[in-house]
């Protein structure tokens, strides 16, 4: 399989709203090994087109392809199973649980014998040693792994959400404006996290509307406007200023259209 | 005036933070107010501490402390349930009337009272779960259902009719009201079946993962969502268990009276459960608390009850007492709540 093959491609994704259109025919590819931003206007599409990619929506047109392979989600456990884990932006932790149950929260692991096929007890000391394994992967620092969430910090909660993400996507993560919710020095700490997760060689799709941070951490930049894909830039090749321009319409059509086919180095 | 009230300020917030942080830290706060009440009532009555009496008091928690597991169970979920004491009522006039009146055999009359109390946990679970209804109005509203079914059923009369005298309830249905001796008490096997009870819900609730998937419901069911729980099923299913546990309280409630009566469970038996809880540290916003805290809570409770009852304050009074509790537990889980926020 070479480089230039896209792990998640969409062609044509429609998905209206009685008379609204939220998606008029839009386009997607991720590649391996990138960090994707998706960047837009309010209403230009980029959350429809996530949920979709995600699972919590089913388009009325199109078509989406994982490695390949046709795919159609029914719902967010499908795009799961398929390995594909959405990260979102209000901390969806569960606040009284320590680090080591949020990781596994939903896929507990059960002791072997009869403690767990009879009694259905888990396997907490396997979760923990699991659970602290992804934290030093991710270069997360955290007093314990049995610290419960509520007394971490916002950046360090959106860093479990984070890890819990990258422990169980196996084939990309989807970030749905992770740092909305977060202060300055916290935004930095999930900043670098989406670094380290594109490390570890797992392709991420950031959705956000910081333009700064968008153009720090993304290879490529994949720009809604009215429910279409108009184009893609990377910070190398295009300023800020110009992929605003673009965003809002303020760049002519015929220029987009050569942009759309730049493909990652 | 802002002056004075600087000075005064710190101070007193640092007691007051030192008192939540130790009533926050789950079960020694309940202890501590345990042991306080115990020691009260010793001093004001000699007869308290005897191991006859003692077990007298845990006698009389037996039907609370059981409802309590339940009502335990729903609050975890930051739900609440109102209906406790009068689906308990329901349950044991349904087992003691179809002993009684229909001859049906004792252990299939008290599987079918367990399973009219399971009726209404699936009823009080599925208007929650599925309609998304809130717990306070749909268990105010089945409380008052269980009631009415209660005294159409048992048509106001107690079973067996009549009152005091030789029970003529089969055997099955007295057994956990029967009593052992040890160390000079008289213990029924009903307190021991709420024990094990107790240790059960604490291992389903600490060691699996369904009680895990409790707490992140109650902590934030879209959230728990978004990790993939089943929420409404794990919704459901602490209700039908709770109804179960109502169920099994019918049948200690029945044993320890060695009557079915459809008064029963209508005022003390429903708030005493809710004040066992929050007493025992679990919040009502959910997501926190344990059960062993409502044992102790539950056992604060019968405390209060027997110790008043011993130095001779009149009953109306154990209503005002208790319902004083139920406020001051439910200030302090505010006011820790406050503090996390």
């Amino acid at each position: 399989m070479s480089e230039r093959e896209p792990l998640l491609q969409a062609r044509g994704l429609v998905k209206r709203y009685g008379h609204v259109v939220a998606l008029a025919g839009a386009d997607f590819e991720l590649y391996p090994g990138e960090i994707l931003a998706v960047i837009g206007d309010n209403g230009a599409g980029k959350s429809t087109l996530t949920k979709t990619l995600s699972g919590a929506l089913q388009p009325d047109e199109g078509e989406m392809r994982l490695a390949g392979e046709p795919v159609h989600f029914r719902s967010p456990r499908d795009a799961r199973r398929a390995g594909i884990e959405t990260v979102y932006q209000d901390l969806a932790v569960a606040p009284s649980l320590d680090i080591a149950a949020n990781i596994f929260l939903g896929r507990e692991q059960r002791r072997r014998g009869p403690l767990g096929f009879l009694l259905r007890m888990m396997d907490k000391g396997a979760m923990r040693r699991e659970a602290t394994r992804h934290f030093a992967e991710l270069r997360i620092g955290v007093a314990s792994i049995t610290q419960p969430v509520e007394t971490l910090s916002g950046g360090q909660r959106q860093g479990v959400a984070v890890a819990r993400a990258a422990a169980w996507g196996s084939r990309l993560v989807i970030m749905d404006e992770p740092t909305a919710a977060l202060g300055v020095k916290e935004t930095r700490q999930v900043l670098d996290l989406i670094l380290q997760v594109r490390e570890r060689g797992l392709p991420v799709i950031l959705i956000s509307h910081d333009m700064p941070h968008v153009f720090e951490v993304a290879d490529r930049i994949h720009i809604m406007r009215l429910g279409r894909r108009v184009a893609v830039v990377t910070p190398k090749t295009h300023t800020m200023p110009q992929a605003v321009a673009i965003m809002t319409g303020a760049t002519p059509a015929e220029l987009e259209q050569a942009m759309t086919t730049e493909e990652p180095a | 005036m802002s002056e004075a009230a600087a000075g005064v300020r710190p101070q007193a917030l640092r007691a007051l933070d030192l008192g939540r942080r130790i009533i926050s830290t789950p079960t020694v706060g309940p202890l501590l107010a345990l042991v306080l009440t115990m020691a009260f009532f010793t001093l004001k009555s000699d007869r308290f501490l005897h191991a006859q009496n003692l077990s007298l008091v845990l006698q009389q928690v037996m039907v609370v402390g059981v409802l309590a597991i339940g009502e335990t169970l729903v609050i975890l979920t930051a739900g609440i349930d109102l209906s406790c004491g009068t689906v308990m009522a329901f349950g044991q006039i349904v087992m003691t009337k179809l002993a009684i009146d229909s001859g049906v055999d004792p252990l299939p009359a008290i599987a079918l009272g367990m399973l009219a109390c399971v009726a209404f946990g699936f009823l009080n679970g599925g208007l929650v779960a599925g309609l998304r209804l809130p717990a306070f109005i749909v268990t105010l509203g089945t409380l008052n259902i269980a009631f009415a079914l209660t005294h159409v059923y048992s048509k106001d009369l107690t079973y067996p009719p009549g009152s005091s005298g030789a029970s003529s309830l089969p055997s099955q249905m007295l057994f956990f009201g029967r009593t052992f001796s040890i160390g000079g008490g008289d213990w029924t096997y009903g307190v021991v079946l709420m024990f094990a009870l107790y240790g059960a819900m604490w291992f389903v609730l600490s060691q699996t993962a369904w009680g895990r998937h409790v707490y992140a419901v109650g902590d934030d069911r879209e959230a728990a969502r978004l990790t993939g729980i089943k929420t409404s099923r794990v919704l459901l299913s602490v209700y039908v268990v709770a109804g179960l546990m109502y169920g099994i309280a019918a049948l200690l409630f029945v044993s320890r009276t060695e009557l079915g009566d459809p008064n029963a469970g209508q005022s003390t038996e429903n708030l005493d459960a809710i004040t066992a809880v929050v007493l025992g540290g679990t919040s009502l916003f959910g997501g926190r608390g344990t059960v062993i805290g409502t044992l102790i809570g539950a056992i604060i409770v019968g405390v209060f009850r027997n110790g008043l009852t011993l130095i001779g304050v009149d009953a109306v009074y154990q209503y005002l007492v208790t319902g004083v509790l139920v406020i001051v537990a439910v200030a302090v889980d505010q006011l820790t709540h406050r503090r996390r926020l």
